[in-house]
């Protein structure tokens, strides 16, 4: 006898079902004595039998399994059999796990031969805790269902009671986000102060030497600069290089001139080059585009050129977030009032001097911000910089040479095995919070420069 | 006072020649735009050109054919157990991999079984279970060829090697068929055995979690945003961490996950659930976003004819609202899931790049995801992988393009103009 959370759930929900048809058959039945309208109709009744089943019971169901096993673990120790267990550290906790595998049928039989004798206690604590809660749990679903059941009566309000609650739901959903918001800024904070600690935050922000799996004789090094400018390097130079003329000019083109039905054809087929998953375009450009790019440099007589190259990463990376900045463009573009368009063409202009000295001056804020949106996206991207750019860090502006980004970093610091607190696991996470920080603060001034100037027009 | 100025001569050549210009520079700002338009669509030819070039072959595989005779070599086992659990344990114990070892140098000459799969023999295994009749006779099996010769017999080799898949082609003894281990496998350091079922099915288990998380909590939420929430700095700070969290890089998702749900938590390392759950969290913005579109479309005059009939505010949005809104956040969900299934930077932290060489068996058993395979094929040694890699892209490609061709199919279909 083991504590199922699943089936348990399973359980209640059953019994929730009951007490929904009974709620509401009784419902029907009071009001049809009684010669009385219900308030509410019979389903809000049965609503209403069904929460107090359910909620109350699963409730307990979630806290106890979250209490049990400890509470289990404890009354195993305070046996007998366990006084010969290792006072602290990882054996004893292998004993323990060993255990208690075999009392639930997890494994067939002990690995370790000290776990041997807890196997028993261990099954006799799990069935009498599994017990205890199965029966708690189900007495608080009785209870619940039984006094929701005495309160209906033809002018009982089930339906506010019930809307209350789904308006709770809706309310703690949206609270989620919230949650998630704090979750990334505490966790993040959390450790970048512990590696804070053990680095001062001045080596990691200003430091140029990035060696943090150097040899035991030097100390390693955490120097933030030449993975900052690695990220500059690739994400805000020639990825932009890349993205911004081509997502310019194809933005133009689709809503100046193509016909409406290219840009029917077109733009999708465009959007697809944003659908792709990074892995895909990280292995292409590691593949394709940078030995074809090595050979172009060696044939020019550029010197470290390698195999893994800034240009790489940063040329695909571009080519990802055409169709983003794109549609920015596009949006900001259409945003323009028709009338200082038309004004311009009546005036005499050619189209291509209407774009130019009339449109894109007039939508430049919205495309600034889009740009920097498209920055934001470019220096969090990961499997392209990771599977194409290389891990040396260099602080060099050839672009065919291998540099390294924070988030190729963030992945080798943590996908080495290392255990959770050595300084090395925790740069990662000062790594995170500076990216995080950089990303939030484009994000913010420029949804802030779309907004302001979307009112401009309004 | 008036003041003369001369008429433009429109038709001087100073004027002509400038509007010639003019007309000059409007030909060639258009030629650009459309070189653009060209470039993107050049450059996603070519990436789609590239993938399928290189992953065609992938799901093709060489295969020798080598005759065993199980009368000179009798496998000595008890035909009785070939149907219990443990029957592949079984053969492999009775020495099957010896036997087809040595049937492959018989028939193909000195060294002829390390022209074949070093799993080779586990085809035989599992055509002996199916029909163990193959005992009592001399069958000839079609058994992958190893990696090297899989690629020479692709490719043309030269050597050695080259001569001696040219020979084996002479003798008509390889054959090209669809490489079916790779549909139904897991992970293998073999790439003759390896495979994307275990991946896929990681896959499916992953996006399942996170659809039933991210679903129902970003729909309710953006209900409540869009219908209910009161303007306050409450709902002020709700929505601006929405919007922030659309946009914060996916690998700082990776990084909470792993110090909330694995590290604090403890929950099962490099399991779907974990993986589902990190890239809950990723989406459930983006659908937030989308649904919040798709309930703002909804008219308000459907809301006032429904509270003028006597809906409280809770059945008009749940009877009305929502069913019509309904299209367009399935829409927008489709998308935000096909992009996390494309997903891989927030999974590399949680765990899911180990290497997994089994099919994984529930929501808590390691798993790898099908962006990962590719990511670890990537970076194999072997050069079997290379193919491999693009076929398992082009799988991820066909899964997720029909996602979005389904989204778009949805929103064409169900999308009402109010």
């Amino acid at each position: 006898m083991t504590f199922n959370a699943a089936a348990l759930l399973l359980l209640i929900a059953g019994l929730a079902l009951i007490g929904w048809l009974a709620g509401r058959a009784r419902s029907n039945l009071l009001a049809g004595r009684a010669g009385k309208k219900l308030h509410s109709r019979p389903q809000y009744h049965g609503w209403y039998v069904a929460l107090w089943l359910f909620a109350p019971a699963a409730l307990f169901l979630a806290v106890w399994s979250a209490v049990s096993p400890g509470l289990i673990t404890n009354q195993v120790i305070a046996t007998e059999a366990a006084q010969s267990l290792p006072e602290f550290g990882f054996e004893r906790g292998a004993i323990l796990s060993d255990a208690r595998a075999v009392a639930q049928g997890k494994q067939a039989a002990v690995r370790l031969p000290a776990a041997a004798p807890l196997v028993k206690p261990y099954a006799d604590a799990s069935h009498k805790y599994a017990w205890i809660g199965i029966a708690a749990m189900l007495a608080l679903a009785l209870a619940g269902g039984l006094y929701a059941f005495t309160r209906i009566k033809p002018d009982f309000r089930a339906r506010t009671r019930v809307e209350k609650i789904v308006m709770l739901f809706l309310l703690l959903a949206s609270l989620v986000a919230i949650l998630t918001t704090f979750g990334i800024v505490l966790s993040l904070l959390f450790e970048s102060i512990r590696f804070f600690r053990l680095v001062s935050p001045a080596e990691l922000l200003f430091g140029t030497e990035w060696a943090p799996t150097s040899g035991a004789p030097q100390p390693d090094t955490f120097g933030g600069i030449p993975l900052f400018w690695g990220t500059i390097l690739i994400g805000a130079i020639i990825a932009m290089i890349v993205a911004i003329p081509i997502g310019m000019m194809t933005a133009v083109y689709l809503t100046q001139y193509a016909a409406p039905v290219v840009r029917k054809w077109v733009k999708p087929i465009l959007e697809i080059l944003a659908g792709v998953p990074t892995v895909v375009y990280g292995y292409f450009a590691a593949l394709t585009v940078a030995p074809a790019l090595r050979e172009f440099a060696v044939m020019l007589g550029i010197p470290n050129a390698s195999t893994e190259s800034a240009l790489a990463a940063g040329i695909v990376m571009g080519v990802m977030i055409i169709p983003f900045v794109s549609s920015m463009a596009d949006d900001s573009i259409n945003a323009v009032p028709q009338a200082m368009r038309d004004g311009s063409l009546a005036l005499g202009a050619t189209p291509n001097e209407t774009i130019r000295q009339v449109l894109i001056p007039a939508a430049l804020p919205g495309v600034m911000g889009g740009i920097l949106l498209a920055v934001s996206r470019a220096i969090g991207e990961t499997m392209i910089v990771v599977m194409a750019a290389g891990l040396s860090a260099n602080m060099t502006a050839n672009p065919f040479a291998s540099v390294t980004t924070v988030t190729a970093q963030i992945v080798k610091l943590l996908t080495g095995d290392q255990e959770f607190d050595s300084a090395k696991t925790l740069a990662a996470f000062a790594l995170g919070l500076v990216l995080f920080i950089v990303t939030l603060l484009l994000n913010i001034v420029a949804l802030r420069i779309v907004k302001k100037y979307r009112e401009a027009y309004e | 006072m008036n003041r003369q100025t001369a008429p433009t001569d429109w038709k001087g050549s100073v004027m002509q020649s400038r509007i010639a210009k003019r007309y000059a520079a409007e030909r060639r700002f258009k030629l650009f735009g459309l070189g653009a338009v060209l470039l993107s669509g050049a450059f996603l030819a070519f990436l789609l050109f590239v993938m399928v070039g290189n992953g065609a072959r992938g799901f093709m595989y060489t295969h020798v054919a080598v005759p065993v005779d199980f009368k000179a070599m009798p496998l000595t086992i008890d035909t009785a157990r070939l149907g219990d659990a443990d029957a592949d344990q079984v053969i492999a114990n009775a020495g099957l991999a010896d036997i087809v070892a040595f049937a492959a140098d018989e028939a193909l000459g000195a060294d002829g079984s390390k022209l074949i799969s070093e799993n080779a023999w586990k085809e035989v295994r599992s055509a002996i279970k199916d029909d163990p009749e193959l005992l009592n006779g001399k069958t000839v099996f079609e058994l992958p060829a190893a990696s090297e010769v899989d690629i020479a017999a692709k490719e043309g080799a030269k050597g050695v090697l080259g001569a001696k898949v040219d020979a084996l082609e002479k003798d008509g003894k390889l054959s090209t068929g669809i490489h079916w281990p790779f549909f139904r496998n897991a992970d293998a350091t073999d790439p003759a055995v390896a495979g994307i079922w275990g991946a896929l099915k990681g896959s499916v288990l992953t996006i399942f979690i996170a659809f039933l998380i991210a679903f129902p909590t970003g729909v309710l939420a953006a209900l409540y945003l869009e219908e209910y929430a009161p303007k306050n700095r409450w709902t002020d700070l709700i929505e601006v961490s929405i919007n922030n969290l659309a946009a914060v890089p996916s690998i700082i998702f990776g990084l909470l996950a792993l110090a909330v749900f694995i590290n604090w938590f403890g929950l099962c390392q490099a399991s779907p659930l974990v993986g589902g759950l990190t890239l809950a969290l990723m989406t459930m913005p983006v659908i937030v976003i989308a649904s919040r579109n798709a309930i703002k479309s909804v008219p308000p005059s459907i809301r006032d004819a429904a509270l003028g009939v006597g809906a409280s505010p809770v059945q008009v949005v749940f009877h009305h609202v929502l069913p019509l809104a309904l299209p367009g956040i399935l829409t927008g969900t489709i998308i935000g899931m096909a992009r996390a299934l494309g997903e891989t930077a927030p999974l590399l932290l949680v765990g899911m790049r180990a290497f997994i060489g089994d099919v994984p068996g529930g929501i808590c058993s390691p798993s790898t995801v099908l962006p990962m395979q590719i990511f670890l094929w990537s970076d194999e040694v072997d050069r079997g992988f290379v193919e491999k890699t693009s076929a398992a892209i082009i799988v991820l490609l066909i899964v997720l393009l029909s996602m979005n061709a389904f989204a778009i199919y949805l929103r064409n279909k169900f999308e009402k103009r109010w």
